[in-house]
This record gives C-alpha cells, structure tokens and sequence, in this order.
C-alpha cells in the first residue's frame, strides 16, 4: 500500500498528466450561457455558500456589539464594528478557573508546536532515510507495525500512554505531551518521507557510497539538501494536526494553565457560568481557527499535495 | 556490471559475518530506535495491554484482578453505550453516503473545466484546516435556536420555520452531520478531483463518439473506473467516523441528555471521569474491533484481489 507513489501526490501539479488533462475535453465547447453550465455555475455557488457561511458569520459575530447580536440577524454584517471582543477573547476571558483569555492557550499552543515540530520531521525523516535506503532484517516488519498502528483508534492507546508517560515523570508536562504528538505524526510522516526516498536514482546512492560517505553524511550531505518540497508538505501536515489536536491535550495536561489552545477555547465557549458573549465566543474561535487557516491559505497547493500525500496512507 | 550489492562487506565470507550481524548496518539500526519503540511499545504493546486489561475488574487503578467478559457484559447492558452505537451507526451511514455523493459531485462539477476552480477548491476544502473544536463550535453558534439560522429564516416571513436539531433529541446527530460535513467533504472531493484527473482522456472521446450523454458517462463509466479511489475515500472516511470524539465535545457535548453520546466519548469519560477503567478498556477494544470490521474488507480486497489478478 505503500508505494502507491507519494511521489505522485506530491510532484502531480507539474505532472505532464495535468497539462494533458488541460486539454480539450468533456462536452464540446458551446456558448458560456448554456443551460448546462448554468447549472454546473448555479450548483457550485449555491455549495459554496454553505461552505463560506461559518466563516463570515465567525468573522461578523466577531465584530458586532452583544445588543446588536441579540436584535439582530447573524447574516447582517455589523452596523457598528468593534474590535472589543477581539481584545477580550485574547486578554480576559474566562475558563472557569482562570480570566486571562486566550492568548495563554496560544503560547502553550506555540510551544507545544515548536519542538513537537521539529523533532517529528527530524526523526520521520530519518526514518523514511533509513527504511527506504539501509534496509535491515526486520525494518519492513517494524515498519508495517507502525503503519498498521496508524489506523487504531486512539482511545486503545491512552492509558498505556499515561503509564509510560507517569513512569517517565513527564505526565501531565508538556514535554510528555510533544512526545505524544511525535510518536502519533510518525506513521504518516515516516511514509512520506520513504516513498519520497525511496523515488531518489539508486545510482546517487552507489555513487557516495562508493566515494566512502556513511550513513550521516549521505544523509546529511545529498538527501537533505534535495528533499525541501517533502520537508515543506510534512511541516504543513504537523502543524495543522498539532495545532488542531484536542483529545491529546485534555487526557495529558493535568494542568488548565497549560492546556493548548484547542482545550481552553472549549472550556471558555461552553463553560456554563455568566452572560454568553458570543461576539467574545466567535473571536476567540476565530483566534484558535487562525494559525491552521494562514497556513492553508498561504501554502496553496502545497497543502492539497499534503493532503493527497495523507489520503495515500490509506 | 550490475552489483545486488553494494555494500563493502558483501564480499567477506559468513564466517567472518555471522557474529557481526547485529552490529551490519548500525548506525540505520540506532536511527531506527525512536521508531521501533514507538510500533513496537506504543502501539503494539499499548493495544495488547488495552486489550489484557479489558478482562479485568480494573477501577481507579489498572490491576490484573482476572473478571472474565464481566465489563463486557456491563458494557452491552449499559444503556448510555447501546445509544452510542446507534448514534455512530446513524452518523457513519449517513456521513459514508453524504461525503462520497457530495465529494464526488462536487469534484465532478470542477472537472467540467470551469472558470475559477481555483477559487471553488479553496472554499471547499479550507474547512479542512480547521479544527473539529472550531467546527463544532461555530456550528452550535449557526444553529442557535434563538439568534442563529432558525431565527433569521422566521425573520424573513416564515415565522413556523422550525430547525433546532442541537436540542432535539430525535434529530441532534443530524446536526452534528452537518458540521462533519462542512469539514470532511474538501478532502474526499480532492482525492475525487485527483482520481477523475488520472482518467485517460481517450475514455471521454470514445464516449462522446458513442454518443453517450455526460451524466451517464459518469455513471457507467468513470465511477466503475475510479472504484481505487472510492476504495482509499470510504477507509479514509470510515476510520474517521469510528474517531469521532472532539466535534460532539464541542457541539453537544453529548447532550441533550445522553442523546448524542458516541464511543470515543464514552471511553474517555469511564477512563478519565468516571475511575472506571475497565469499562473504559472493554469500550475501547470494542472500538478496535469496529476498525478491524472496517479495514479486513478492504484489506481483502486490496490485498487478497490483487494475488487472483
């Protein structure tokens, strides 16, 4: 399953498939106004909106005063804008337990995301280096493991997570919690990489070991350096599913004040106390929804190709 | 001049070699360390000990008290868990059918070489991006009864509207749907996109010299072609459903009552709320056990139809 090309999904936008796709094809070309292309127009809008919806009603529930929310329809853009509940949501509002917004949920956020990062594409990587060209007795065997376990749910593992996780003394940390988050993003990392590898000419290969590089420094030397696109594609896949994680950060923070964005977000929206300020609610969801959405939009086709990449692990 | 091996060792004899074996390769064997530990203790180890455990009378604390199918027995008769699989059974049948149809129309409809499919794809996959708390959570705003869509469409004049699934008990995994929707279609119709892509265009100039319209096309042709991908969307969007955790978390969280209830919830709330671990081990097998009822027949059919042909 595994050598369904990776490097199909991640090379296909200059595939000389899609110039051909480009090609004529379909129904003739007929009048722009055609009945069937006011349907296939009609029908893609009308799906857009529902797709768009959440996202301008996020954007303009943010923006609104709470008289004008509780008047008002949630369609309307906002007659006075206000930034207020931006500045609240980041600064004072509450979990229950503690008033300082979400802007600590963000910086645990952020530094749950940096090492977890780096040491995710670090190790995945290596591994998709070591499987696809150092080949041993038994790396295939250990490798189909962990992609077999990439299809468990979750909840099995928990508790064994907590119990190595309590004997390391790193329960309830977040150091504990990086370690989760690297040993989940291995799987579809370490494919990416192997089949990333594993499309490398052998002849590169021969060729430094032949010139007496080792393991490191073929690495290090040859492999890096031409593997940035794959690098990019991974780096996009962890710090989207880092971010966006929600069942890691409850069961393995002890700790409110140090639990990701994802966690706080939820306790604040549906805590039970107090008047609902769903301008606050809206800019705080909108905040949590930012870092995932700016890399979306600014990675472009690099995300579908991360995305394609992810679908491959199937 | 073609070598099988290339490695400077290759040539020394087994004698030689033999007691050396553990130590060939090593440093690829040491970079490997981080990688078997995760299969082999985490995963592996982590879903036989879930699996042991799930025999015993474990409560606050894991112990090997021996309990036979007891939490199994409490497990099936225990009301909230029955809803639950109902709950996952609706969800996943309509979720399965939704995303698939939605997917693959949607994916159908940007191959017809339209202006702007560009702009089309990013708003239909950037819910993609976000996540299932950000989901859920905008959604609970959208489908506020008293200030959300049920509201705006009775301001409009149609003052007997009525749509308030996330406090009807009857309908409420319907409008957990719609969310799952909005989020999931993107990905399954890029994967769609990308398999009617790879289609020989030949197969569409036959067709039209044939005469065949482009709807049956489609139907006759290019869906049975494509039976791969549908393959890899259906694992892909079961897997997912069997997940499902953070969306009715933030959506629901499990109410009204107990009607929204779904396995992965019911597992962390005896682990983590309820001191009941044992229930939470014998729900969560029976969560593995769903996959593997989902991924055998497609390991058959991937695995098992490619040996016959």
């Amino acid at each position: 399953m595994a050598d369904i090309g990776i490097l199909a999904a991640t090379k296909s936008a200059e595939h000389p498939v899609y110039r051909m796709i480009d090609g004529p094809r379909g129904a003739k070309p007929k009048n722009r106004f055609s009945r069937a292309n006011i349907i296939v127009y009609g029908t893609l809008f009308v799906v857009a909106l529902y797709y768009a919806l959440p996202l301008y009603v996020m954007i303009v529930t943010s923006l609104k005063g709470l008289p004008e929310i509780r008047v008002g329809n949630i369609f309307a853009p906002p007659l006075e804008v206000t930034f207020q509940p931006w500045v609240k949501a980041w600064q004072e509002a509450c979990t229950g337990i503690n008033c300082d917004g979400l802007s600590r949920g963000f910086w645990n956020s952020v530094r749950i995301l940096i090492p977890s990062l780096i040491l995710s594409v670090a190790i995945a990587s290596i591994n998709g280096y070591a499987l696809s060209m150092w080949k041993f007795r038994g790396s295939e065997v250990f490798f189909t493991i962990l992609m077999i376990g990439a299809f468990i749910p979750y909840q099995v593992m928990l508790y064994p997570i907590v119990i190595l996780l309590r004997e390391a003394g790193l329960y309830g940390s977040l150091t504990g919690l990086v370690l989760v988050h690297v040993a989940f993003g291995m799987p579809i990392n370490t494919l990416l990489f192997r089949n990333y590898f594993a499309s490398i000419p052998e002849e590169l290969f021969k060729a430094a070991r032949v010139d007496g590089a080792g393991f490191w420094a073929i690495f290090f030397r040859i492999m890096l350096p031409m593997s940035l696109p794959i690098f990019v594609v991974a780096v996009i896949i962890q710090v989207t599913g880092i971010w966006n994680d929600f069942l890691f950060g409850v069961t393995y923070i002890s700790s409110p004040d140090r639990y990701p964005m994802t966690v706080q977000l939820n306790n604040i929206v549906n805590s039970v106390q107090g008047v609902k300020e769903y301008n606050v609610n809206m800019a705080a969801t909108l905040l949590t929804g930012l870092v995932p959405l700016v890399i979306y939009f600014a990675s472009g086709k690099l995300f579908v190709r991360g995305i394609a990449a992810g679908a491959v692990k199937g | 001049m073609t070598m099988t091996d290339s490695r400077p060792d290759a040539g020394r004899s087994a004698v030689t070699r033999r007691p050396m074996r553990l130590f060939r390769n090593l440093s690829s064997k040491l970079a490997l360390m981080p990688l078997i530990f995760t299969a082999v203790v985490i995963f592996l180890g982590g879903t036989i000990w879930t699996i042991v455990y799930s025999f015993t009378s474990s409560g606050l604390l894991p112990r090997l008290n021996w309990d036979g199918l007891s939490q199994y027995e409490r497990l099936w008769s225990s009301r909230k868990w029955i809803v639950s699989i109902e709950n996952l059974a609706i969800y996943g049948f309509f979720s399965l059918i939704g995303t698939l149809v939605v997917g693959f129309t949607l994916a159908a409809l940007l191959d017809r070489k339209i202006r702007g499919e560009a702009v089309f794809r990013s708003i239909f996959l950037y819910p993609f991006a976000l996540s299932f708390i950000v989901t859920g959570l905008v959604w609970q705003w959208i489908l506020n009864p008293e200030l959300g869509l049920q509201n705006v469409v009775r301001e409009w004049g149609w003052t007997s509207f009525n749509f308030d699934p996330l406090n009807n008990p009857e309908i409420v995994m319907f409008g957990l749907l719609i969310a799952g929707l909005w989020q999931g279609t993107g990905l399954i119709m890029c994967i769609m996109l990308a398999g009617l892509r790879g289609i020989d265009e030949d197969i569409w100039k036959a067709a039209r010299v044939d005469g065949i319209g482009t709807v049956k096309t489609y139907i006759r042709i290019i869906i049975p072609m494509m039976r791969p991908v549908f393959v890899t969307s259906l694992v892909l969007i079961g897997a997912g459903i069997v997940k499902l955790y953070d969306l009715v978390v933030a959506q629901t969280s499990g109410g009204p009552g107990i009607s929204s209830e779904v396995p992965a919830k019911y597992v962390m709330t005896a682990m983590f709320g309820g001191q009941n671990l044992g229930q939470g081990f014998a729900a969560s097998t029976m969560m593995l056990v769903m996959v593997f009822i989902i991924l055998i027949p497609w390991a058959y059919l991937e695995f098992g139809g490619r040996k016959n042909g």
